[in-house]
């Protein structure tokens, strides 16, 4: 449930399920093997590692329908995974390889696929709030139905482009969800030592007039029971919901970096509060098997070790295409 | 053919263009209900309703931030930005967000829309709301930038630039909003990287863009009283650029000179210039010459603005020295 509203609506019946404890599974096998990939300089640039945050980007994408869009940060391998991206796509693209979702052109930082309504992660602090806010005005424009998600950092907070968006979604009252993903650490300093107020997204909804909660992201069914509403309330027409998860990267702002700016008993209670682990207790409360679950991870196991397979094999991105798809028409001419 | 201000020929390239698909939309402040503060968008909230016609809050990010995920989505939204300075304020959307968006996916989705804005000095507005961007935009590979300099090309470059499907950066001259024109009637598309030629002459180029066509050509006449004939190119949009108009133009006269409204330490005719410069060496008689403005801040009194801009003095005495000179090294070995 909520630790704080200011809505008042009830969730949703949340059913407890093995798939959603696999996706975030997946998330974390997939992002370990990055990470392997990272310390062995075989990604292209930095990777950020959201290890810890799975249960925000499944809980929302467990409430999705087809036509709705996402958009996230360049800490969003799990959201792209879960919103139905390619797993060998993802990765060939943070290994600079042909197959790459984008063709090797936006790394790791733009992870983006389109097809899947995964309309790309953002590496400019707050940037992709007021682009959610376009893609939210084109579906009511378009009688699509859809909703926009758009996740963000507790960093993104005290950006410019954050209050401008909040405040252009609810005076058009916009099909959008915005979640704070707030692991309490912008980079290497924490976003309470440089913000006035104690939940950076949450205390300042209210000032631009968007409905908001204050969650555990931790907790998936929280999570799911929060996206359930928010979503509702967006395709309802009654515009933008705010939510901040509050949950924890268990490792550094990106790969290399140790951390040590962390307190050890901060990390150590948040690790006791890992999701996966919190999931899996709840499902064998429930009664799902242990052999079940560990079938369902070796299955897991063994789609992340054929997506890596297949990403090694794969080509570097070729020269050749450095020059294209600068305009529509596929060239990248500025003169004739 | 009916005669229409440059201003009014804005809001009837963006009439045209919304008669015609209505995915095409209008954001920005004022530009609805008080039809722009610079009345370029009048009659479109009246005509199209508030679901094609969108005030905004004074939030330049979240205008831009808006007609991206838009653009990305399907429609083709025009956004204003009041002044083309406060570009400035959502600069992370002009030069990272929209003109990278179709590169950095690989094509997964462009970036259809059209940021028009008030640009270049003229009016007395000062140093934060005169200042002309082309160049600013021209450093990032994926935004085209459109001049108008009349009003039938600012009405059918506005279409043109709707109807791409690229992000197109449409600078509107203040000092050019209550010219008139002779406008077409009908549909006026005006392909996007098509010189016109102004004027032909067989003595020297001159190449401009927007505000300083109207100063081209009057020194161009000025130049004609003194027997110099010169070639007055409107380049219309400087991304693209129709580098070919211009290399032909030099082939035939050997003598070009640019006239610009950006400081001379960094413009788009220095572009210009370096292209003619590489591909048109053998043809040149003279070196390229570059009219630029101070190369300080844009000056609030009419008169400091007025120096400030290049005059057509400036233009002439350019030609003139242009014309007359004579290669050094030619006259020692005639010595």
């Amino acid at each position: 449930m909520s630790i704080e509203s200011t809505l008042t609506e009830t969730g949703p019946a949340v059913s407890l399920r093995l798939e959603a404890y696999a996706e975030m599974y997946r998330i974390r096998v997939f992002e370990q093997r990055a990470a392997r990939y990272a310390m062995s300089n075989m990604t292209t640039g930095p990777i950020h590692l959201a290890t810890g945050q799975e249960a925000v980007s499944v809980g929302f994408a467990a409430c999705r329908q087809e036509q709705d869009s996402m958009l996230c940060t360049y800490r969003g391998h799990g959201h792209a995974i879960s919103w139905g991206a390619p797993l060998a796509g993802l990765m060939k693209e943070m290994l600079g390889r042909s197959g790459g979702v984008c063709g090797g052109k936006g790394g790791s930082l733009h992870l983006t696929s389109a097809e899947h309504g995964f309309l790309g992660s953002y590496a400019i602090i707050g940037a992709q709030l007021p682009i959610a806010n376009g893609v939210a005005l084109s579906h009511r424009l378009r009688g699509t139905g859809g909703v926009a998600v758009c996740f963000f950092g507790d960093g993104g907070t005290n950006i410019g482009a954050f209050h401008e968006a909040l405040n252009l979604a609810a005076v058009w009252s916009l099909p959008v969800v915005f979640v704070c993903e707030n692991n309490l650490y912008m980079e290497y300093t924490t976003t309470t030592e440089v913000t006035a107020v104690k939940n950076p997204a949450f205390d300042r909804a209210a000032a631009n007039g968007v409905p908001a909660e204050l969650i555990d992201g931790n907790d998936l069914v929280a999570v799911e029971q929060a996206a359930g509403r928010a979503f509702d309330r967006a395709r309802a027409g009654d515009g933008p919901t705010l939510i901040e998860a509050l949950t924890y990267r268990h490792t550094g702002h990106a790969h290399g970096d140790p951390a040590k700016y962390r307190p050890a008993d901060e990390v150590e209670a948040w690790l006791a509060r890992d999701p996966l682990p919190a999931y899996r207790a709840l499902l064998t409360a429930g009664g799902v098997g242990e052999a079940d679950i560990a079938s369902a991870e070796r299955a897991v196991d063994d789609e992340v070790s054929a997506a890596c397979d297949e990403t090694e094999a794969d080509a570097m991105a070729d020269p050749a295409v450095i020059l294209r798809d600068l305009w529509a028409d596929g060239s990248s001419g500025w003169r004739h | 053919m009916a005669t229409l201000t440059y201003r009014n020929a804005a809001a009837a390239g963006l009439r045209q263009e919304m008669l015609r698909d209505e995915s095409v939309i209008l954001l920005g402040e004022d530009v609805a209900k008080a039809g722009g503060v610079f009345k370029t968008s009048r009659g479109l909230y009246d005509e199209f309703g508030a679901q094609r016609v969108f005030d905004t809050p004074i939030a330049e990010q979240a205008i831009l931030g808006a007609a991206l995920g838009a653009a990305m989505t399907g429609m083709r939204p025009v956004a204003e930005i009041m002044f083309a300075d406060f570009l400035a304020v959502c600069w992370d959307y002009v030069v990272n967000e929209i003109p990278k968006a179709r590169y950095m996916t690989a094509g997964q989705f462009g970036a259809p829309l059209v940021i028009r804005a008030a640009n270049g000095a003229g009016i007395g507005f000062g140093p934060q709301h005169s200042q002309a961007v082309e160049t600013w935009a021209m450093t990032v590979p994926g935004l085209k930038i459109v001049s108008p300099s009349t009003p039938a090309d600012m009405k059918g470059l506005m279409a043109a630039a709707i109807r791409d499907d690229d992000p197109v950066l449409v600078l509107e001259s203040k000092a050019l909003l209550a010219t008139k024109g002779e406008v077409p009637d009908g549909e006026l598309v005006i392909p996007l990287g098509q010189a016109a030629v102004r004027r032909t002459g067989q003595d020297l180029t001159i190449a401009a863009l927007g505000s300083t066509v109207p100063t081209a050509q009057a020194a161009a006449a000025e130049l004609a009283a003194q027997d110099i004939d010169a070639t007055v190119i409107d380049l219309r949009s400087v991304v693209p650029l129709d580098a070919g108009t211009v290399l032909a133009s030099v082939a035939e006269t050997g003598r070009l000179v640019v006239v610009e409204e950006a400081p001379a330490q960094l413009g788009w005719g220095a572009s210009v210039a370096s292209l003619v410069g590489e591909e048109a060496f053998g043809s040149l008689r003279a070196p390229v010459r570059r009219v630029c403005t101070a190369n300080v801040p844009v000056p609030g009194s009419r008169r400091l603005e007025e120096r400030y801009l290049p005059e057509v003095h400036h233009v002439v005495d350019a030609a003139v020295a242009t014309v007359s000179y004579v290669h050094r090294s030619f006259v020692d070995s005639k010595g």
